[in-house]
Formats: C-alpha cells, sequence, structure tokens
C-alpha cells in the first residue's frame, strides 16, 4: 500500500515536470526557428552594417539593410514611455498601498488592472483616432503619429505592469519596517521616502524593468501610431518605426525565405537581445537588493 | 474505472467519425488583403451556389498567398502583383509550379485631405514629393504648409506597383510615414490636413480627396483604356492547372454574370 503511494507520488512529479519541460522546450524551439531564419541575412551585410547603417530599403535593387534608425525608435520609444509610465506607475503604486483609504483601493485596484486588460489594438486606435489629431492641433505639427503619441499609449500599456508588481513590492515591506520608522518619531511621508521606498526597491526597479520590456516589444501599437519613418527622429514629434512596427508591417508581403524575410527574422533577434537583456538586469536587481527579513522580539 | 475510459474514449471517437463523415469539399483561399473584398464575396456566393463546397478565405499578404501554395496548405493564392522570379524558383525546386489568372484591375490613387485645394499632381511631381525633394505644398501650387508624405510598407503590392510606376525605381525618402494597410493610410490622410497618401481605387470615400494623375482621373474607363497611368492587375494563383473545386471556383471569378459582377460590386474594376 506505502510502495503504491510512494509511486504514485512520483508518478506526480513527473507529470508536473514534464508540463515545465514543455514551456522550455517550445522557448528552445521557437528560438531555434528564429536563429535559423535570421542568421543567414549575415551572410549578405556584415552585423556592423545591419546594425549601424543608416538606411532601410529592403526591397530596392540593391537592398540597404541597415537597421539603426528602427533600434534608435525603439530605444527612444521605450525611454521616452518609461519617462511618463515610472512616476505614474510608482506614485499610484504608494498611493494605493500606504495611503489610500480600504474603499478608494478596493475600487481603484480593479481599475487600474483593467487598462491592463485593454487589448493594445484598442489603445493603438485611440491613438490614431484621438490622440493623434489632437496633438497636431494642439502642436502645431505636421503629423499626430510621431515618438511622442507612441510613447504615450505604451506609457497607458506599462503603468498597470509597473503599478502592480510595485503595489506587491511596497506591500510586502515587513510592516515591522514601518512601525519602527513610526516610533520613532518619523512622519507617515518621512516613513514612505526613508524607509519603505528603499525597503522595496529591488520590486520597485523590477517593475519599473518588467514595464519596459514590455514596451519595448510592443508590436501593435507602435505599428499604429509610431508613424513608421525610418530614420532617426530630431524631435519628439517626428515619425519614428520601432523594430516590432517594421517586422509586423513587412512581414506578410516579403518573399519567403528572401533576403529581406531573413533581414526581418534577424531585426526579431536583436529585439529579442534587447528583451533579454532587461530581463536580466530585473532579474539581478530583483537578486541583489532584496530585502531579507525583519528581525522582530 | 478502466471501462468508463473506454466509454469516453469510445464515444469520442465516434463523434470525431461524425463531424468528418459530412461530404463536404473545401477550398482554401489565402493572401493578399487587397484582393481579400473580392475573394470574400466571391466564395459567399460561390457556396449559395454550390452549398455543398466549404470555401475558407483569409488574408495574410500576397507574399504569404504564394509561400502557402509553395508549401500546399492553400488551394488558390490571391496576390496584388505578379509572382516574383525568386518565388517562381523556390516552387520550381519543390516541384509546384503556381499558374496566375488575372482576376481584377486596380487603380492606385493619391489621395488629399478635403482641405486641399489641389486637383492634379503629374508623375514629376509626385516622384519629387515622395523622394523628398518637394517639401511644401506651395511649391505645387498649394497653400504654405509642410507636406506629410504617407507611404506604405515596402513589401505591400500596393507599395511595389507605386515604387515601378510612380517613382521609376527611385527610393522613397525616409522620413516618408509608413502605413501597414490601405484602410490606414485612408485614416491617416482623412485626419491630417498635410498630408498626401495613395490608395486603392475601394478605398476612396468622401474624407478623402482623389487627385488627377497626369490629368487622368482613376476611373473605372481610364483604367481600362490605359489611360491612368497607375493601375494594376490583380491575380489569383493555383498550385498547377486547376482542376475539380479549384476550377470550378476559377470559372466562376472569371464568369461576366458572376464573379466579375463581384468585383465591380466590391469596388474594382472587372476586366471586360
Amino acid at each position: 500500500m506505502n510502495k503504491k503511494r510512494q509511486l504514485k507520488d512520483r508518478g506526480i512529479e513527473y507529470i508536473f515536470f514534464i508540463f515545465a519541460l514543455i514551456s522550455i522546450v517550445i522557448l528552445c524551439m521557437i528560438l531555434f526557428f528564429l536563429f535559423r531564419e535570421g542568421l543567414p541575412v549575415f551572410g549578405l551585410v556584415s552585423v556592423k552594417d545591419f546594425l549601424f547603417g543608416e538606411y532601410w530599403y529592403p526591397t530596392s535593387e540593391p537592398p540597404d539593410f541597415g537597421i539603426f534608425p528602427l533600434i534608435v525608435a525603439s530605444l527612444l520609444v521605450t525611454m521616452c514611455s518609461a519617462a511618463v509610465a515610472i512616476p505614474l506607475g510608482v506614485m499610484t503604486a504608494i498611493y494605493l498601498a500606504e495611503i489610500a483609504s480600504k474603499r478608494i483601493k478596493e475600487f481603484a485596484k480593479p481599475m487600474v488592472e483593467l487598462l491592463a486588460s485593454l487589448p493594445s489594438v484598442v489603445i493603438g486606435f485611440f491613438g490614431m483616432v484621438v490622440v493623434a489629431p489632437f496633438l497636431q492641433e494642439a502642436f502645431d505639427i505636421p503629423t499626430g503619429l510621431n515618438l511622442f503619441n507612441a510613447s504615450l499609449m505604451l506609457a497607458f500599456m506599462s503603468v498597470p505592469t509597473i503599478c502592480t508588481i510595485s503595489e506587491d513590492a511596497i506591500a510586502s515591506v515587513p510592516v515591522e519596517l514601518k512601525e519602527a520608522s513610526l516610533a520613532l518619531g518619523a512622519t507617515h511621508w518621512e516613513s514612505i521616502v526613508r524607509v519603505i521606498i528603499p525597503a522595496s526597491l529591488s520590486g520597485l526597479s523590477t517593475a519599473v524593468i518588467l514595464g519596459m520590456s514590455r514596451a519595448i516589444g510592443e508590436t501593435m501599437v507602435v505599428l499604429m501610431v509610431a508613424g513608421g519613418a525610418a530614420m532617426v527622429p530630431s524631435s519628439v514629434f517626428d515619425p519614428v518605426r520601432p523594430m516590432p512596427a517594421s517586422i509586423a508591417a513587412e512581414m506578410a508581403e516579403a518573399p519567403f525565405r528572401g533576403e529581406h524575410y531573413h533581414a526581418l527574422f534577424a531585426t526579431g533577434m536583436v529585439l529579442f537581445v534587447f528583451t533579454l537583456i532587461f530581463n536580466f538586469i530585473a532579474d539581478y536587481i530583483s537578486n541583489k537588493h532584496r530585502q531579507v527579513g525583519a528581525s522582530t522580539l | 474505472m478502466k471501462l468508463n475510459l473506454l466509454k469516453v474514449i469510445t464515444v469520442l471517437i465516434s463523434v470525431l467519425c461524425l463531424s468528418t463523415g459530412a461530404w463536404a469539399e473545401n477550398l482554401e483561399i489565402k493572401g493578399s488583403t487587397t484582393v481579400l473584398p473580392i475573394a470574400q464575396k466571391a466564395a459567399e456566393a460561390f457556396m449559395k451556389v454550390y452549398p455543398d463546397i466549404n470555401v475558407s478565405v483569409s488574408g495574410g499578404g500576397s507574399g504569404n498567398g504564394i509561400k502557402a501554395i509553395i508549401d500546399g496548405t492553400t488551394d488558390i493564392a490571391d496576390t496584388s502583383r505578379f509572382i516574383k522570379g525568386k518565388e517562381v524558383a523556390l516552387a520550381v525546386e519543390k516541384g509546384v509550379y503556381p499558374v496566375p489568372f488575372g482576376i481584377a484591375y486596380d487603380c492606385i490613387v493619391p489621395v488629399l485631405h478635403p482641405s486641399n485645394p489641389i486637383n492634379n499632381l503629374t508623375i514629376n511631381q509626385l516622384k519629387a514629393i515622395y523622394e523628398g525633394k518637394i517639401k511644401n505644398w506651395k511649391q505645387v501650387g498649394g497653400p504654405d504648409l509642410q507636406i506629410v508624405v504617407i507611404s506604405r510598407d515596402t513589401s505591400s503590392g500596393t507599395y511595389e506597383v507605386w515604387e515601378s510606376l510612380i517613382m521609376n525605381k527611385a527610393r522613397v525618402y525616409p522620413g516618408a510615414l509608413l502605413q501597414a494597410s490601405n484602410g490606414a493610410v485612408a485614416q491617416a490622410v482623412s485626419k491630417n490636413k498635410y498630408a498626401i497618401g495613395y490608395v486603392g481605387l475601394s478605398y476612396l470615400n468622401k474624407e478623402l480627396k482623389a487627385i488627377k494623375v497626369d490629368g487622368v482621373e482613376a476611373t473605372m474607363e481610364n483604367a481600362l483604356s490605359k489611360a491612368y497611368p497607375v493601375s494594376r492587375v490583380l491575380y489569383m494563383f493555383t498550385k498547377g492547372w486547376p482542376s475539380g473545386v479549384t476550377l470550378q471556383f476559377i470559372n466562376f471569378m472569371m464568369h461576366p454574370a458572376k464573379g466579375q459582377k463581384i468585383v465591380a460590386e466590391a469596388g474594382y474594376i472587372p476586366l471586360y
């Protein structure tokens, strides 16, 4: 009888192991496919010309495969959206975790999370139809489909990610730390700034970086509202074309296994490397600055 | 316990057998989003006439359509451009011989915001605008406003036609905005008084101002007589010479009172 139970237990362990393995295997297969389809382009252009080439004319004769303007666009859009989303997300999280009354929190938190469930195509459409004409009128600029608009829309998308993870991080700061701070005569505000935020810094950083990695990989929004000009922008109101937008717009019509097709997969590889770096940073920070427990009596 | 499992499996298998047991024939159509409205309407009309045949239509782009023909995952590929040399080579390598059928004509029309007073541009002016050499509307007789150039993604069929007929192999300058579909270009131009774009004939609406090219208006007659300079043929490719259901559909598509009538209804130009 006992042996049978042990056997069953082992069996269940293996089943879970297989399920965990499936996602890893799938990831490896996708990666293998990505690199198999992307690497052949480097037989045509050098890595340096690909990454730092200024012109992206994949279909002209002879073609130019330079994704420098696309990389710059992706980074700029991500940074600008972070500049909007970080204060918004982190402050909302602090408010929800520390200041808001229970009733407000019960109402506001689901609302912020609802923002995360908005499909990106809806946000993109909003940016295209509502925000773009508004920006054009308000700033008297030639086009509302630009870097600024895209950053704003991406910020809307990363705020819920940043806010939810930050809130969890702040809420998991041991209550003893806060109590100690208050007991020493610090005000609520001083406790938040001097004790709670430093204690939850690793969680906050993770939140920010995960939010940013969502922004850099987001496709639909940048395809719809970034404008799509493949050049290095000279102002925040210039149209840009981030990497995902280029891939999404061109992949459907690129001749199968042609140079253009391989170049788009190689762009995907670059994008993957960027997301990977973001995730490594998040992982590193969350491990390094972890608040390890609190001592109590 | 074991018996129950056996029962469940038996039921599942019999359900599967029943569902595939219906003797419907399938026809897959895939490819260009430009041809999609025609294919969609034609498929609906075709299924009304032949209720036994199940036609499924999807978009994805000309390149994907051709790829699907080569892979054998579709019966008919819609394209808004002719097959390319590289694609033919790949097909022949796999022992596939794509056969083209021209099913309709389409005009590509330069469009402006309705508030723009310009009615006509020459091919040379259009080329200079898209090359970034003309940057202000006053250089072509319009108001003193910067020109916002809206183009399509470089691999779309519409772009290729524009590139070969207007640009004459010159490059669209990098500052041009890119939109991923005809609908998106129409949307962007209708909201922007600085803008110029180009769309297929069926995408014209009252929020867009279609202009003449070299003094010729984009109409059905001008396209058929080749007076209008920016027109193209839309194709359906089959895998080898069509037979069976595929042949039935192609015949339906080419019939003047059936398929070609649908072409006109969808806003494109019938062959005859």
